[in-house]
């Protein structure tokens, strides 16, 4: 999914001279194709975060679309101030490409694990949030990235995440994608959960349980009417998140069906990492797993929140 | 042994002309009619903000987003004031929007905003902004192949940030002759002097060891500092920092390097009695 955005940036800047790669301090060689058709528009700035998205801010002033990239962690917590006014204050379109969302980085430990980065940059105004599934929505998503107007935050995923988007849902920023039609359950799942939602649907529906998945590729801004469409009928709402529970994905399905309906919504499950640092090293599957976001775990979650919401038995009732 | 600038002695004795009261004149009436204001950073500030505005900046009010307009952002948002006196002197927006200062209507609030008031290019207030921003300016100007400069005003309190120094090892690795940052060296930040809260010195050599070019002048000498911001860059192939030795609250007895001067609210009469005394009816 990373080399597949990097080389999109590639690609869009030999389309419009607009276009700026701005990385910090990234692996060797990366972009080296465009440093080389386009040197005075592949920027190596250092590890100085702060000042390259001021920097960034100050060149998209003047009419660049800089796209800066580093690891997620380092491009929401170091310069949350420098994003937060410099970028979105003056709703600038510089787009952040943040490598490792989640616990991409499982075996680096907390400093490198963004597990808060969604609610941090979706809590600001203006602020777009974008998390693809994999390299094939990445592709169809920066083609889009060009002429939004405003700040966007990508956040992407490890790279080599199964293929399971399809061209044929096309991809526009704000706009959600059904990939199950409704059931029993809806999932509503963003960046790679959606392969694990995937498989728990399938392990499901040999239970008997009809499994919908509502794909929230863009966390901000919501695709609230596609949520309120793909609800009607469903027991139980489950959010799937690769992020704390505060403030994500969850969060804002909660918040939404609570500003549009108050009340009389089905049942919520929210599953997410836990509201702690991540202390164990591995990988991105075993910390996941480990955390109740596997595809059999989800399953099981499921089948137990829906045994959960079910109405009372009538004859629980009768004496 | 740090020794004491010839120019930050002279800037304590330099007396002003009566542009310069004029203009104190329009920050403290600001300040009167919002019962509010960062006083003593403004003062200290508006010879440099008077000379960049009136002799240096090619700039004009009545066409303020001209593509070749040289940019000016004043990263020491507190400062405002000084600009804000500046930008309606000069006819940016008319004068009496000074009186509403920080009203629920104004477009003038506590910090410069972009988009609200004519002039300025960039929302500042939280501090050590203002120059990564002038180096994209700047290098922008490079990759478009278009004439404008770039002049940060930051204050010497706010280079504590360490994005400022960030800024510079930037503004240096690309040799942005056309950026020009002013320090606003006055010595005084909101808790007390400079050498208490965080010491600067030698702050000459910092800028130079940055790899700016480094000139020092008496930041209330008018003469003197449209010299040096005449002769730009002071070094082909890199950036300009001119430190301007400055007296916080300046040309107001009372308040010169006073830190109960940094943001005052309600004036006394005596208080105002004392203004009218140094710098006139106002």
């Amino acid at each position: 999914m990373r080399n597949t955005a990097m080389n999109m940036v590639h690609k869009l800047a030999a389309r419009d001279e607009r276009v700026l790669y701005i990385g910090s301090d990234p692996g060797a060689g990366t972009l080296r194709a465009m440093s080389e058709e386009f040197p005075k528009r592949h920027l190596i700035e250092g590890i100085s975060e702060a000042h390259i998205i001021g920097m960034s801010a100050g060149l998209a002033m003047e009419g660049f679309v800089p796209y800066v990239n580093t690891i997620a962690t380092f491009l929401t917590r170091r310069c949350y101030e420098q994003v937060a006014v410099d970028l979105c204050l003056h709703n600038l379109p510089v787009r952040l490409i943040a490598n490792g969302g989640g616990l991409v980085y499982a075996p680096l430990g907390p400093t490198h694990q963004a597990i808060e980065d969604i609610a941090i940059m979706r809590a600001l105004p203006n602020m777009t949030v974008i998390c693809p599934c994999d390299a094939d929505e990445a592709a169809r998503m920066m083609e889009q990235t060009l002429d939004w107007k405003g700040p966007i935050y990508i956040r992407l995923g490890k790279g080599g995440d199964a293929i399971v988007s399809r061209a044929e849902h096309g991809f526009e920023i704000g706009k959600a994608i059904l990939m199950r039609p409704p059931g029993d359950v809806l999932m509503v799942t963003t960046g790679i959960m959606l392969q694990r939602a995937l498989a728990a649907a399938d392990l499901l529906a040999a239970q008997g349980i009809r499994a919908g998945i509502l794909h929230m590729h863009t966390v901000k801004p919501l695709d609230t009417a596609a949520l309120l469409q793909a609800i009607r009928g469903t027991r139980l709402v489950a959010t799937l998140e690769e992020h704390v529970p505060s403030g994500g994905l969850g969060s804002a399905v909660a918040e939404a069906l609570i500003d549009k309906l108050g009340s009389g919504f089905p049942a919520m499950l929210r599953l997410s990492l836990p509201d702690r640092f991540m202390h164990n090293y591995g990988s991105q599957d075993s910390l996941l797993k480990k955390h109740g976001l596997s595809a059999n775990a989800i399953a099981t979650s499921i089948e137990h929140a829906l045994a959960a919401s079910r109405p009372p038995s009538p004859q629980l009732h009768s004496t | 042994m740090i020794q004491i600038s010839p120019h930050a002695e002279a800037a304590l004795t330099c007396t002003l002309d009566e542009r310069s009261l004029y203009l104190r004149r329009l920050v403290l009436g600001s300040v009167r009619s919002a019962g509010r204001g960062h006083v003593g950073p403004a003062l200290s500030l508006i010879e440099m903000v008077r000379v960049l505005y009136d002799d240096v900046l090619r700039i004009d009010p009545k066409n303020p987003g001209d593509p070749d307009r040289d940019r000016a952002i004043l990263s020491k948002g507190h400062g405002c004031l000084a600009l804000y006196a500046l930008l309606a002197d000069r006819g940016f927006f008319p004068l009496s929007e000074l009186d509403g200062f920080c009203g629920p209507d104004s477009i003038l609030g506590g910090h410069p905003e972009y988009g609200m008031v004519p002039g300025v290019e960039a929302s500042t207030g939280a501090l050590g902004h203002g120059l990564s921003i002038g180096v994209g300016l700047a290098l922008a100007a490079r990759m478009r192949e278009r004439s404008y400069r770039t002049f940060v005003l930051l204050g010497d309190g706010e280079i504590n940030e360490g994005s400022v120094w960030e800024a510079a090892m930037g503004a240096a690795k690309h040799g942005l002759d056309n950026l020009v940052a002013l320090i606003d060296y006055n010595k005084l930040q909101s808790y007390g002097p400079t050498d208490y809260v965080l010491p600067l010195e030698p702050l000459a050599d910092k800028w130079r060891s940055f790899g700016f070019a480094v000139q020092e002048v008496n930041g209330h000498d008018v003469g003197a500092l449209r010299t040096v911001l005449k002769q730009l860059p002071a070094v082909a192939g890199k950036p300009t920092a001119i430190i301007c030795h400055t007296v916080k609250g300046k040309g107001l007895p009372a308040a010169e390097s006073n830190a109960d001067w940094h943001h005052k609210n309600k004036l006394t009469d005596s208080e105002l009695e004392a203004i009218r005394v140094a710098v006139g009816d106002f």
